[in-house]
């Protein structure tokens, strides 16, 4: 874990502010899986059309963040930067976009839910290294048993104790939490 | 107030962020980079005119003889700039 990773999400946005190349990988880094599961789960947009508003979204936090008024509201507007980012993509519809379009109420509940799932994700983030990685390969990149045994080089047949055992720190993480929705380090 | 997670319930949220494609991420990161060589050209091609007509007749040749590769967004945002 580089130290950067321990910033708070202020922090972070008041460093990449200085030119902070490494400040500015570690926002990318962090911020990352969030914009793409809104692209790409949250609108459902295509992989093309979900490129194009990854990068936008963040030229646009590169070159703006001095606009930001509040740094501890980096997440959630870098969320609103990407819904609406989403939005214009959608109705320019310059590509064929999937043919059953969400409704609006599945796409706020999606939205919550993968603002809910950057809470979780944060939280992995306190955990162990071991935990972190074993829970990340196994879940966020399905990989399986016998590609985490290998890659890790531990017992297949231990991966799913180990996985258990991870769950329920997570869980003690969060339930010691008081408002583990709001998904920011503040 | 405090949230109660089922282990399967949160097996499924870590499944909702998977990692985003390793070049998109790259790129992003080199965001900084890319930006200072587009100023460096938008700067250039403001102060020289030869310079400035290369670029609207034909982009990417342009940056490819200035040695800068020719990036999708950076040719994108200089055609903006340039109305190429």
């Amino acid at each position: 874990m580089s130290s950067l990773s321990t910033l708070t999400d202020a922090q972070l946005a008041a460093r990449c502010r200085t030119g902070d190349a490494e400040a500015w990988n570690e926002l990318v880094e962090r911020f990352a899986r969030y914009v793409y599961a809104i692209c790409s789960k949250g609108f459902h947009l295509r992989d093309e059309d979900a490129e194009d508003v990854f990068q936008e979204v963040f030229t646009r936090a590169y070159t703006h963040l001095d606009k930001l008024r509040d740094d501890s509201a980096l997440r959630p507007w870098i969320a609103q930067l990407t819904r609406r980012l989403c939005l214009d993509s959608i109705s320019r519809g310059t590509r064929e976009q999937p043919e059953a379009e969400p409704r609006a109420e599945d796409e706020s509940s999606d939205l919550e839910e993968i603002d809910e799932a950057f809470a979780v994700r944060e939280a992995v983030t306190t955990l162990p290294e071991a935990c972190q990685e074993i829970l990340d390969r196994f879940f966020a990149r399905d990989q399986s048993y016998r590609t985490i045994s290998a890659e890790l080089d531990i017992p297949a047949g231990t991966i799913a104790s180990r996985i258990a055992r991870c769950l329920r720190k997570l869980r003690e993480e969060l339930e010691g939490r008081s408002e583990p929705s709001t998904g920011s380090r503040e | 107030m405090t949230r109660f997670y089922e282990e399967e319930t949160l097996g499924s949220l870590l499944r909702m962020l998977p990692p985003a494609p390793e070049g998109w991420v790259q790129a992003a990161q080199e965001l900084p980079r890319a930006r200072q060589s587009l100023d460096e050209i938008v700067a250039r091609a403001e102060a020289d005119l030869e310079f400035r007509t290369a670029l609207v007749a034909d982009l990417e040749a342009a940056l490819a003889q200035e040695g800068v590769e020719p990036d999708r967004h950076l040719i994108e945002e200089l055609k903006r700039r340039f109305g190429s």
